[in-house]
């Protein structure tokens, strides 16, 4: 029986069999493999969207699978905040407020219909959408959405985390200064 | 002990307080005078025994005097027997508050005071429910556009008005007949 190939990867390599070696990639790429692979999520659960957000936790669907099952109940030690559900005007305030709590750097997922435009709420109670307060990096349809399109708004997250000029973001200021 | 019965009763006792009797599918509604409203209900509660007070709300008659209508639903469990009693209130009339007699009543009442603008005499504790503290306006008023009105609360809360693009559409009130009546999309 022969060993199996090594996956190959492009972006950063790393392989458990050769842990202690030295491996070579960009700063950025490492910085951001290692954010999109432990996004801790702040579940923002307003309405129904939170019960297949909490099928997304339980074991069929298994966030875990993508490194997102550390749901923190603290915005102090979250990345991402997930909102799911009717954001009503009493309760956008408390959303805005938690989301500014959250450290940087953050990501924020709309999550349904009603998170991303108010959805079927014409009314005078429900805010038209969680965008008008804080800024949504993937909006997912569904009313509510089934977890694989939770799963498969978190895996767009992660790649467009992966893209990200993290380390230059990160020092602008200072880079600034020096320049 | 029938519904009918408990009507005749009611009837027998009040006299001029009771305005009107309906009966429709079953269920019976006794229209009675807003000043013997709490003796109504003391009396539905302790001789009658309808000691279930199953919901509490409010109609709003816009273009009509007086204004608007509470609506209480009465249930015995000794009898089964469920009886409606509605009351007529004008804008700036109070009504008696019947939460020292149910004491669930309380936050019906409150809900009715934060939807409708009716407020209760004698009320423990008259705030608002589900709007906030300082909300301006009374929402389920049908003078109220259902997109809603802005109102500015810093560090509290706030509202925008959503749009409607010329839908869902809202009953016309005080229409003579169900064309007149028919639900339309409406700009305030």
């Amino acid at each position: 029986m022969t060993a199996l190939e090594p996956i190959q990867r492009t972006d950063a390599a790393y392989d458990s069999k050769i842990e202690g070696n030295v491996f070579f990639t960009r700063l950025d790429a490492a910085i951001n493999w290692m954010r999109k692979n432990s996004l801790w999520p702040m579940p923002m659960g307003l309405a129904c969207c939170a019960i297949e957000l909490m099928a997304t936790g339980a074991s069929r669907f298994d966030i875990s699978r993508f490194g997102a099952e550390v749901m923190r109940f603290s915005p102090r030690q979250a990345d991402v905040m997930i909102v799911s559900g009717t954001v009503t005007y009493k309760m956008a305030l408390a959303v805005k407020r938690i989301w500014d709590q959250m450290p940087e750097p953050k990501w924020c997922i709309a999550m349904g219909a009603c998170a991303s435009s108010g959805g079927m709420y014409r009314s005078y109670a429900v805010l038209q959408g969680i965008d008008r307060l804080i800024p949504v990096d993937v909006y997912i349809s569904g009313c509510p959405p089934r977890p694989e399109a939770l799963l498969e708004g978190l895996m767009r997250l992660q790649r467009k985390i992966d893209k990200e000029h993290s380390l230059i973001e990160q020092k602008k200021e200072l880079l600034e200064e020096l320049a | 002990m029938t519904a009918a019965e408990v009507v005749k009763a009611i009837q027998g006792h009040f006299g001029d307080a009771v305005l009107a009797t309906k009966e429709h599918l079953g269920e019976h509604t006794v229209d009675v005078n807003l000043d013997r409203l709490h003796a109504v209900m003391r009396w539905c509660r302790d001789e009658l025994r309808f000691d279930y007070l199953v919901d509490v709300s409010s109609l709003d008659h816009l273009g009509e005097e007086p204004r608007f209508e509470m609506v209480y639903e009465l249930y015995g469990y000794s009898h089964g027997q469920h009886l409606r009693i509605k009351a007529k209130v004008s804008e700036d009339q109070g009504v008696p508050t019947v939460s020292d007699l149910w004491p669930t009543a309380d936050w019906h009442e409150r809900e009715v005071y934060d939807m409708m603008g009716i407020t209760f005499d004698g009320h423990p504790d008259l705030r608002r429910i589900l709007m906030w503290d300082g909300y301006p306006f009374y929402p389920l008023r049908k003078d109220f556009p259902l997109e809603g009105k802005p109102s500015e609360m810093p560090d509290v809360a706030f509202t925008g008005v959503a749009p409607l693009e010329g839908g869902p559409f809202v009953t016309c009130a005080g229409g003579q007949d169900t064309i007149a009546r028919e639900p339309r999309a409406k700009r305030v």
